[in-house]
């Protein structure tokens, strides 16, 4: 069994507990040891990095200090937010001197520059597709799904430097691995409205609903994220946005680990699939059989 | 010794900071210097006649002049030191513009820094002996590399004066890019009807020799005289028996992507290229060709009527002699189809570039000029559609850093006009939408030609960067920002022309090794002088001109052909060309035969020559070298000395800066 430095950001531990638990399920069954950061804290996302650029950089400085000391080589976290910001201050601190100057004199910070951050996606991707393959207990090929990337798994470029940034195919590479039927589209890389939701909630119906609208038209059954924010907008959000744009989507979201979860058997209740607002679970018992 | 000083002012471009009294000054204090004055231009005729007048007067055998870099004025000064009967290599210049006055801004610290560089340049040119440079032959034919309007224009301009000229196509026919054109800006003459005439001129041209499917393999040799490998490329014809009737593309079972309509319609894998083609001679395409793959088929050989046909014909490599080069291998379009996620990497059919559109509208085009939306070409002619919205994207492939294309494509702004106008002509009820970022109509009775397009046609220009393209209902939904309204627009359109950017033509950077040109980080090959010698490659006697230098139109293209053909005239017009004297000399009385010298010389300008007794030492080909004392670095016994810089000088020059400024 390998050891995977693993940290979960806030979502994971609350609002999509789902993905949390499908990731460690999905990593055991790879033989993988997930093992939490000690005393791992805020990644320096929104409210952070909204407040003060320096705060978010220092934040995720210090999870990357801790996996350093713990001599980790690398660290995955499966919120793409987390993993941006963790990416996004290695590369600061390793451009400005004087900013790492700081944060090794006024924190005690030690990064190892070396250390590499995965996002799960990018993790999965590095899995041979035939050890995918192997796993596989349920025939998924009944449902057809679209592949969504949102904004942070692919992008920016010079960051992430990971697939396409603007027609990505990793994610439908892993789903197709493990059987389930993947639909072409062309809103793979939209914008979902992220954060807008709380503070301009009609632009964010209206992007969620074009993107639920294209996946319907391009015959998927439900939508497959990554992101726990992708999957707050979409699922919790989807009856307000029909509220608010008179549509009737019904459209179940499921993170990629569950998808990849049910096909290698695990069950939908184990998955935490019933834990979603849209209702996943009807269609599943249709596909399924 | 008697040296003389001579400190320009360069109106107030050196002496705004430097005090250039003092330096001149100061050069009176230097051993040798007879004579030190300062003068407002140097390079004026009264300039220059001071110098010659002091010259005179004063009896000065050694010249230094401060003012601008040697790149500049060197040859001037050269000429004029030579009409008052001096030796021109007794000349040294101090760069005291580009080197001191224009990069510095503390006046008394620059000032001390030209007084250095004179006192070196008074120790160098204190050194310096007479030199005379050699002369060689010239040969009077040129090879003109590419056959596109550029490479035609040249090459006729070339063989107009009655010398010879050999042209040299790597596709099987000449024509180049305009070949596709259908109309061309800011007329609307028929692109064809221009070209064609030009290209049967070259064919029928008795001073010039035309070799198309051929490559340039190898180039040696130096101006007046390189000697250039050709690689006829293998077309399996026999040309002298081949009539060109086209026969033998009738019966071809195979299809291929045509390359002339970029993969509009398909070819055979014998074929001609496009009806307009010269030479008119079809050409098997090998890779494909299932008689040349597995022996088996042979249906063209069974059509055609004069045997011409030849299997077995094998690609053949002719040797060529030429004073002169000209490089005029145009260019390609942006492979936007790699670049450009957002607009569907090609997946969707109705998604097209500029070119594709060109052939859409062409007469001569797989529609026979009809627009149709390609997603309808297999379909029955009843069920084929005209677009009725058709959406053109300027600067895919150019303006753009994140796909490393920063620079502009110079046509994109004229030809999207230009789509415009003959949209509507084509379908008058057809809208037709121009997203653009700048419109960039700076040439002759372009800017009318573009308000044409927007006021008598109607075309509706948007600004703004297209941030994708997607397929929704079967139509292309375009997403992008007005940013004149300030406010995002998506728009419905059947067909979308993208305005592919302009790249240099593949393979160009390894010609430019062939050739020992330079180019830049994009493949276009560079001029010895932006402004001064536009169509002067980096190596002497090689010629540019055309989109191979930079992105260009058909004017400017075809200006700079006649520019190159005129400065290649002036070249063969010599019967002899001296060459410089600032070469590598060998002493051979040092030199230990190690040869490092002939590894690292990049001009092939180095060989071993066998003494008596049999001792092999280096030999230095004044013709081809070009005074770069790279051989002169590596020499370890010091054996080899650079004319003009030997050790001796440089050494003087680097001891003058070391005695001024004890503090170094």
């Amino acid at each position: 069994m390998s050891v995977q430095a693993y940290f979960p950001g806030c979502s994971l531990e609350s609002s999509s507990r789902e993905f949390d638990k499908s990731t460690h399920l999905v990593c055991k069954a790879l033989d993988i040891d997930l093992k939490e950061l000690p005393d791992w804290s805020c990644c320096g996302a929104h409210a952070a990095h909204h407040t003060r650029h320096n705060l978010s950089t220092i934040l995720s400085a210090r999870n990357l200090s801790i996996a350093t000391k713990e001599g980790y080589d690398s660290i995955m976290a499966p919120c793409p937010a987390c993993y941006n910001r963790l990416k996004s201050a290695q590369i600061e601190l390793a451009e400005c001197d004087k900013k790492q100057a700081a944060a090794r004199e006024d924190f005690n910070f030690q990064i190892n520059p070396d250390l590499r951050v995965f996002s799960i996606l990018e993790f999965l991707a590095g899995i041979d597709k035939a050890v995918l393959q192997a796993k596989v207990k349920k025939n998924l090929k009944e449902l057809k799904v679209a592949a969504y990337y949102g904004c942070l798994l692919v992008r920016p470029p010079k960051l992430v430097n990971f697939d396409d940034p603007e027609s990505p195919v990793t994610m439908d590479e892993i789903l197709t691995a493990v059987g389930a039927t993947v639909v072409p589209w062309d809103y793979k890389v939209q914008c979902c409205g992220a954060s807008l939701s709380v503070s301009d909630p009609d632009i964010q119906a209206k992007l969620c609903a074009d993107i639920l609208e294209m996946a319907k038209l391009a015959g998927a059954q439900a939508i497959v994220v990554a992101c726990p924010l992708c999957h707050a907008n979409l699922d919790l959000k989807q009856g307000q946005i029909n509220r608010r744009m008179s549509t009737h989507y019904d459209i179940p979201i499921f993170y990629l680990t569950q998808i990849i979860g049910l096909a290698w058997g695990f069950s939908p209740q184990e998955l935490e699939i019933d834990k979603h607002m849209v209702d996943s679970m009807s269609l599943l018992t249709a596909v399924l059989k | 010794m008697k040296i003389g000083v001579f400190i320009c002012y360069c109106g107030n471009n050196i002496s705004a900071t430097v005090d250039v009294e003092q330096v001149a000054k100061f050069a009176l204090t230097l051993p040798d210097v007879v004579h030190s004055e300062t003068i407002h231009h140097v390079c004026s005729e009264p300039g220059q006649n001071t110098i010659k007048q002091a010259i005179k007067n004063k009896g000065l055998d050694r010249i230094v002049i401060g003012a601008c870099s040697p790149r500049i004025h060197e040859a001037t000064f050269q000429r004029m030191v030579s009409a008052a009967r001096l030796n021109k290599y007794m000349l040294e210049i101090a760069n005291l513009r580009e080197h001191c006055s224009w990069i510095h801004e503390d006046r008394s610290l620059a000032t001390i820094k030209a007084i250095d560089l004179v006192n070196m340049a008074v120790c160098k040119v204190s050194r310096h002996k007479v030199l005379y440079p050699s002369q060689v032959e010239i040969n009077p034919r040129t090879l003109v590399i590419g056959g596109g309007i550029a490479g035609i224009q040249a090459a006729l301009d070339v063989a107009e004066s009655g010398n010879e000229v050999v042209l040299v196509e790597r596709e099987p026919s000449i024509g180049g890019n305009m070949a596709r054109l259908d109309k061309v800006f800011p007329t609307l003459d028929c692109s064809g009807c221009i070209l064609a005439p030009k290209m049967v001129d070259v064919a029928n041209n008795k001073h010039i020799s035309l070799h198309t499917y051929s490559e340039i393999e190898k180039v040696t040799g130096f101006v007046g005289n390189f000697k250039v490998t050709i690689r006829k490329k293998a077309r399996l014809i026999d040309t002298a028996k081949c009539t060109g009737c086209g026969a033998c593309t009738l019966k071809c079972p195979i299809k291929a992507p045509s390359e002339f309509n970029l993969g509009l319609d398909s070819r055979g894998a014998i074929y001609i290229p496009f009806p307009q083609a010269v030479p008119h001679i079809p050409v098997i395409d090998k890779t494909i060709c299932p008689m040349v793959l597995k022996g088996k088929c042979g249906l063209c050989q069974k059509m055609c009527p004069t045997q011409a046909i030849d299997y077995k014909q094998e690609d053949t490599l002719i040797e060529e002699s030429f004073g002169a080069i000209i490089v005029a291998t145009g260019y390609e379009l942006v492979d936007w189809k790699k670049l450009y996620g957002e607009y569907g990497h090609g997946r969707y059919p109705n998604v097209i570039s500029s070119m594709q559109y060109e052939r859409l509208l062409s007469a001569s085009g797989p529609t026979g000029g009809h627009v149709i939306l390609p997603s309808d070409f297999k379909k029955p002619h009843a069920e084929q559609r005209e677009p009725k919205i058709i959406a053109f994207v300027a600067c895919v492939g150019s303006r753009d850093e994140k796909v490393g294309r920063p620079y502009c494509s110079g046509v994109c702004c004229m030809y999207t006009a230009k789509y415009a106008m003959l949209t509507k002509e084509h379908i008058p009820a057809a809208e037709v939408y121009i997203f653009y970022m700048d419109l960039r109509a700076a040439g002759k009775s372009y800017e009318e030609f573009v308000r044409r397009a927007q006021e008598k046609y109607g075309a509706r220009y948007i600004r703004g960067r297209v941030s994708k393209i997607y397929e929704r209902n079967g139509r292309m939904v375009i997403m992008s920002a007005d940013t004149l309204l300030g406010k995002q627009v998506q728009l419905e359109a059947d067909l979308v022309v993208l305005a592919a950017g302009v790249a240099s033509s593949s393979g160009a950077n390894q010609l430019a090794q062939k050739l020992n040109i330079s180019h830049d980080q994009y493949g276009f090959f560079i001029e010895s002088h932006p402004k001064l010698r536009p169509v002067e490659a980096s190596t002497a006697g090689i010629f540019i001109c055309g989109a191979c230098q930079g992105p260009k139109d058909i004017p400017l293209s075809v200006a700079q052909a006649s520019s190159a053909a005129a400065k290649v005239l002036g070249l063969i017009s010599h019967e002899k060309l001296e060459t410089s004297p600032l070469v590598a000399e060998v002493n051979i009385n040092r030199c230990i035969g190690c040869f490092r010298c002939l590894e690292v010389c990049p001009f092939t300008a180095i060989e071993k020559q066998e003494m008596r007794g049999g001792a092999w030492v280096a030999r230095v080909n004044p013709a081809l070298c070009q005074g770069c004392g790279l051989c002169n670095a590596t020499c370890l016994p010091g054996a080899i000395s650079l004319n003009g810089f030997t050790d001796d000088q440089i050494l003087s020059e680097v001891e003058a800066i070391c005695l001024v400024n004890p503090e170094l």
